[in-house]
């Protein structure tokens, strides 16, 4: 793969960026416990998004690992996890708000702390995406790339500590243009304590179009058509 | 216990397939009874007075640290706040997960042949196209599935099981703010969410107590 370009994230701080059709953005965990919200937008027609309740049915799973696909509303492949060292990926638990981060962490502001306050998924979402004249209302269900939340027989949610290690990575191939919107920021069941999150790096590189015997169109019958239906949009 | 429906404001039967949408005032019960069976209620809430605020489903597992509703549930708004509380529950166990079927993830879960088959969000769409509140697509976010049955195990996996309610079980919510409801009443035919036979429902509104 050619290596296109890379970029350093601050743990703490927020991203967006359009990544074109056949890009593969790995992203790499600065430290252990690292955690990535991320959503993605059709770049052409951002009313396309991605959608947390298709993936994980069409997929019959609630996590995300290698040959699973991000489904947008309309039955299209966003992207697709083409490589995965840490095996598990939280689409569940949403957002962190600015009230959560207070309590856990303690109240900051930019009079005194500067850019070392501490941002909350929620407002580091609707500054990214404010910047493509998106906002509160396409501030969809996320995914939490680098968690891991398990639940019980009886549906209650455990967050597994030290799931992810430091240089842990995740490579998205995307299907489609794509608006990414990234927030490297504590996940909402983080128990507390010490605000550390790690940082992230991004490294984008040209992907080879995925083949008729790829794993992540190979996975499932229900992705073979969401390749299709994807293929289709830019026949 | 059941209560009397006399004084209910609203008192209607969606017929199996239909949207249906409404205003319930804070204070106010809400309930959705499952007239015949396993029927699948795909619902969402939204701020009566200010739309851009709506039921989050990932505010209410996150809070609750759980993924299933039932009573005792405090259903959250995107913005972290108490939409309705779920007070009753016959069923003893909601889905959030599973989402709205649409004719485009008909295409993907079942055949692209599927496009054509009636789907919730096209009843979502049409609902809102018709109710001039100003809401669209871009206002559909994760729902409710009342009555439906979508286990996830300890390994990650999700499932469409058997419905775990029955004719006559129900579903009553506090609302804690003006909140209006837009309901599908589920037309799936491919799976076991309707137990492949779509039904009607009942929705009734009435004053606290």
């Amino acid at each position: 793969m050619t290596l296109l370009w890379e970029e350093e994230i601050e743990g703490g701080s927020h991203w967006s960026g359009v990544i074109r059709r056949g890009v593969v953005l790995r992203l790499t965990a600065g430290a252990a416990d690292a955690n990535v919200a991320a959503l993605f937008f059709n770049r052409e027609q951002p009313l396309e998004r991605y959608n947390m309740a298709d993936t994980l049915k069409a997929q019959h799973t609630a996590h995300l690992t290698t040959g699973f696909v991000c489904y947008t509303d309309m039955g299209r492949i966003v992207c697709s996890i083409t490589a995965d060292s840490c095996g598990w990926h939280d689409p569940l638990c949403g957002l962190t708000d600015d009230a959560m981060i207070a309590a856990r962490y303690g109240a900051t502001r930019f009079q005194e702390q500067r850019n070392a306050r501490y941002i909350s998924g929620r407002q580091a979402m609707l500054v990214e995406l404010g910047k493509f004249g998106l906002g509160e209302r396409d501030l969809v269900a996320n995914i939490n790339f680098f968690s891991k939340v398990v639940a019980d027989e009886r549906g209650a949610l455990t967050r597994v500590a030290g799931h992810a290690k430091a240089g842990d990575f995740v490579d998205l191939r995307f299907e489609m243009d794509a608006l990414v919107v990234l927030h490297a920021g504590p996940h909402p069941l983080d128990p507390g304590g010490a605000y550390a999150p790690s940082s992230l790096s991004l490294r984008a590189s040209r992907g080879a179009a995925p083949a008729m015997d790829d794993p992540c169109r190979a996975r499932c019958p229900e992705n073979a058509r969401g390749f299709i239906n994807t293929e289709r949009m830019y026949s | 216990m059941m209560k009397t429906v006399s004084g209910a404001t609203i008192d209607a039967v969606v017929p199996a397939g239909e949207p249906w949408i409404g205003t319930v005032t804070r204070g106010q019960r809400f309930r959705i009874v499952d007239l015949e069976g396993n029927q699948a209620v795909d619902t969402l809430f939204y701020n009566a007075l200010d739309t851009a605020e709506h039921y989050s489903a990932q505010n209410t597992i996150q809070a609750q640290r759980g993924i299933y509703l039932t009573t005792g549930t405090v259903l959250l708004s995107n913005r972290g706040r108490p939409m309705l509380r779920m007070e009753e529950d016959t069923c003893g166990r909601h889905d959030t997960l599973g989402g709205a079927c649409s004719a485009e993830s008909n295409t993907v879960r079942y055949a692209l042949e599927k496009r054509s088959m009636h789907n919730c969000r096209d009843s979502f769409l049409l609902a809102l196209a018709t109710h001039d509140r100003g809401l669209t697509k871009r206002d559909l976010p994760s729902n409710i599935n009342f009555f439906m049955n979508v286990p996830v195990t300890p390994a990650g996996q999700l499932r469409f099981a058997d419905g775990v309610s029955a004719a006559g079980r129900h579903v009553q919510l506090h609302a804690l703010m003006d909140t209006l409801v837009l309901i599908s009443n589920c037309p799936q035919l491919n799976n076991p969410c309707n137990a492949y036979n779509p039904t009607p429902i009942r929705v009734m509104t009435w004053e606290s107590a």
